[in-house]
């Protein structure tokens, strides 16, 4: 348990002190949604009707681009092959850095997800649902994407091969997470979708941590 | 390089039943396109588009099939460290991802007279797209790496990955899909995820309305629609089987190669 | 009693052999230097030795027992210092060492301040990364080995960027650390005093003639 509060404090310090990196992300997420408006045209009653959509996608696409975080920069100056060797266990230390990951990046995302939800006109009985759906999934979308981000330790191209892996994995998060929105704007109680959305992340909780280790393991043979 | 002592034990065993395999095959696959084009019945209410089925479920078998198999070499090797796995995992890919492609065309060019539209995202053709992801994630992730060795975990820990996600991507697409178009199979959730592999090739991978109109038909087809759609079935699986071979023979020989080049390239000062 | 030895180990590299059929026995207090030219697999064997590398053929014993029966256990037993030096630009040297401190599960706060100490980098321990030279980075990468509890010391190129005083330094931490029982395995290209070391040249288990290409 030491080591695994000692990388999520050192991950967390580290991203706090590199905070720019957050601000590109939220960044992309803002700006990438006010895009939708020019695509399909300002009518309030479209951008209601996607709104939930758009936000769950770009939420997805914010975490992927955020991914090459989690190990990268670990793995270039050589502390990655020094948290392999270190007695903590592979697999609790990819379980704090995902949850660093997510307090980093999840949390920030959902804090900004009702700004968009004011700019695509999001229908005021949706926020609640949405910003749950989002704190039951994003973790999910860490946990997952760091299975992802360490296969492609050491390819060529890493960045575009993680989206190439990670994303169809996602579509589950992104359909339940939608549709509990959805249901709830046509008064329909979410409590299934909740269901699905929590399973995955109990599941993904204790494997993700394992084949991302595996892979983390392979990768820094190098 | 012991290691790869075993593989060629298999090999020179596949070599001999290769041909044993082709001459099984081609007959069955003559006979089953003899009997589903000219030979059996139009469908009552699809006409002669119906014939597409005895190409499309086969290949969407397959295409599924061909993942289990990646799936299973990829465990061995990751448990066992089993070299053959990695290159049984490597050579299905792309003749899975091939049938995906082929099942995923021959859908989409019958549900232009089925639905009207070449594409409508319906559960099947739905899963079977992101199927086909997967196999485009497992083929870049293998083909990633200077030395193409290196891919060879990462490869098989994604496969399985895959594999792992695949009942839970079907459950959410049907989930998705009763959602969104609440008429076809809202009852068929369960069955169609964690149904029997015997009636899943028929219940996963025909078309909505034509499983409508089987069902309604009492649940199953024809005989004389069976028959082609067997043997098709029979045929393109044995196909399948020539195909891994003849591409585990590939891999096999660059491996060899690159063991050789090993030897050749062991010059100290080098670097 | 041989607390790291290793029998018959091959390693291959991508699509090339790097040594084959090296074996060695290494006692509590003793020192193995690595020698050879480049090329010649002296951070490969270390990495192997560190468990980053499965041998392709042969294996290792650390304390009479196969490594992989007890993976995380023994990773306690072993400290790897190899090219990298994994410093944070925006961390701390304090931070940093005590991360790793805490990683390597040392309770004992204070031997933190005696390792920047030892290593001249007491005045130092609020600078971040960014600001250190290349051989304070070492430094403060070779202040690992002195909080954590590991007596098997691998160390590729240990004293690559540092000033004469540091190498005389590191000198004194691994006779330190030989005397209380520890083990070291080293390569290096300068001088290092290792007394009472042995030595293994790796050009001598490059593989065989067969195949090899005149240069």
């Amino acid at each position: 348990m030491m080591g695994f509060r000692a990388v999520l404090l050192r991950d967390l310090r580290l991203a706090i002190r590199q905070s720019a990196d957050l601000a590109l992300v939220l960044g992309f997420f803002v700006i990438a949604a006010s895009l939708f408006p020019f695509g399909v045209g300002p009518s309030p009653d479209t951008l209601a009707r996607i709104a939930p959509g758009v936000i769950w996608v770009l939420a997805l696409l914010s975490v992927m681009l955020s991914l090459d975080r989690l190990f990268q920069q670990d793995l270039a100056d050589g502390s990655l092959e020094q948290m392999a060797l270190s007695p903590t266990p592979l697999s609790l230390v990819v379980l704090a850095k995902c949850l660093a990951h997510w307090l980093t990046t999840g949390l920030p995302l959902i804090a900004i997800a009702p700004v968009i939800g004011i700019l695509l006109n999001l229908p005021a009985e949706g926020y609640a649902v949405l910003l749950a759906g989002l704190a039951l999934g994003t973790p999910s979308l860490s946990l997952i994407g760091a299975v992802g981000a360490a296969l492609s330790l050491g390819a060529r191209r890493a960045g575009l091969l993680i989206a190439l892996l990670v994303l169809p994995l996602y579509i589950p998060i992104l359909i339940f997470g939608v549709t509990a929105v959805d249901a709830v704007l046509t008064s329909v109680q979410p409590t299934a979708h909740f269901l699905y959305l929590a399973a995955i992340l109990m599941a993904a909780i204790p494997l993700a941590p394992l084949a991302a280790a595996a892979a983390v393991r392979h990768g820094v043979e190098g | 390089m012991h290691r790869f002592a075993n593989p060629g034990q298999f090999m020179r065993v596949a070599d001999k039943v290769l041909p044993w395999i082709v001459a099984l095959c081609l007959p069955l696959i003559a006979a089953g396109l003899y009997f589903g084009l000219y030979a059996s019945p139009p469908d009552f209410q699809q006409g002669e588009t119906v014939r597409i089925m005895y190409i499309h479920v086969p290949t969407a078998f397959l295409a599924q099939g061909a993942y289990v198999v990646m799936a299973l070499g990829s465990a061995s090797f990751l448990i066992w460290k089993h070299p053959l796995g990695d290159l049984i995992a490597r050579s299905a890919a792309p003749i899975g991802c091939v049938f995906c492609i082929i099942c995923l065309v021959t859908g989409s060019l019958w549900g232009r007279p089925t639905w009207g539209t070449y594409w409508v995202w319906d559960a099947r053709l739905t899963s079977m797209l992101i199927l086909l992801f997967l196999y485009f994630g497992y083929l870049a992730l293998a083909n990633a790496f200077d030395d193409p060795a290196r891919g060879d975990k990462p490869a098989a820990i994604l496969a399985l990955v895959g594999v792992v996600n695949i009942p839970l991507i079907k459950f959410s697409v049907y989930f998705f899909n009763t959602l969104h178009q609440k008429s076809t199979l809202a009852g068929d959730l369960f069955g169609a995820v964690f149904g029997e592999p015997e009636a899943a090739v028929q219940a996963e991978n025909l078309p909505a309305d034509l499983a409508a109109a089987a069902a309604q038909q009492g649940g199953d087809l024809p005989p004389e629609m069976l028959l082609p759609l067997m043997l098709m079935l029979a045929g393109f699986t044995l196909a399948f089987l020539a195909l891994l071979i003849l591409r585990l023979r590939g891999e096999f020989a660059s491996v060899r190669l690159r063991s050789l080049r090993a030897g050749f390239r062991a010059e100290p000062r080098g670097a | 009693m041989a607390i790291l030895s290793a029998h018959r180990l091959t390693c291959l590299r991508g699509a090339r052999l790097v040594f084959e059929d090296l074996s060695f026995t290494l006692d509590a207090g003793g020192a193995l230097l690595l020698t050879g030219p480049n090329g010649s697999g002296k951070s490969s064997l270390l990495r192997l030795l560190a468990g980053l590398l499965e041998p392709f053929d042969g294996h290792l014993e650390i304390d009479g027992a196969p490594v992989a029966s007890d993976r995380d256990g023994q990773r306690a037993r072993i400290a790897y210092i190899g090219h990298a030096d994994p410093v944070k630009s925006t961390l701390t040297v304090r931070e940093t060492l005590s991360f790793w401190a805490d990683l390597a599960g040392l309770r004992d706060r204070r031997r933190l301040d005696a390792a920047l100490g030892a290593l001249d980098l007491s005045v130092l321990a609020d600078a971040r990364g960014a600001i250190l030279s290349s051989g304070q980075r070492r430094r403060l990468s070779l202040a690992r080995l002195l909080v954590s509890d590991a007596n098997i010391w691998l160390l590729d190129e240990p004293t690559v960027g540092l000033d004469t005083v540091s190498v005389r330094a590191v000198e004194a931490m691994v006779a330190d650390h030989r005397r209380n029982g520890g083990s070291v395995v080293l390569s290096t290209h300068i001088e290092f005093t290792l007394p009472g070391g042995q030595s293994l040249d790796l050009g001598d288990y490059a593989p065989g003639a067969v195949g090899r290409v005149p240069a």
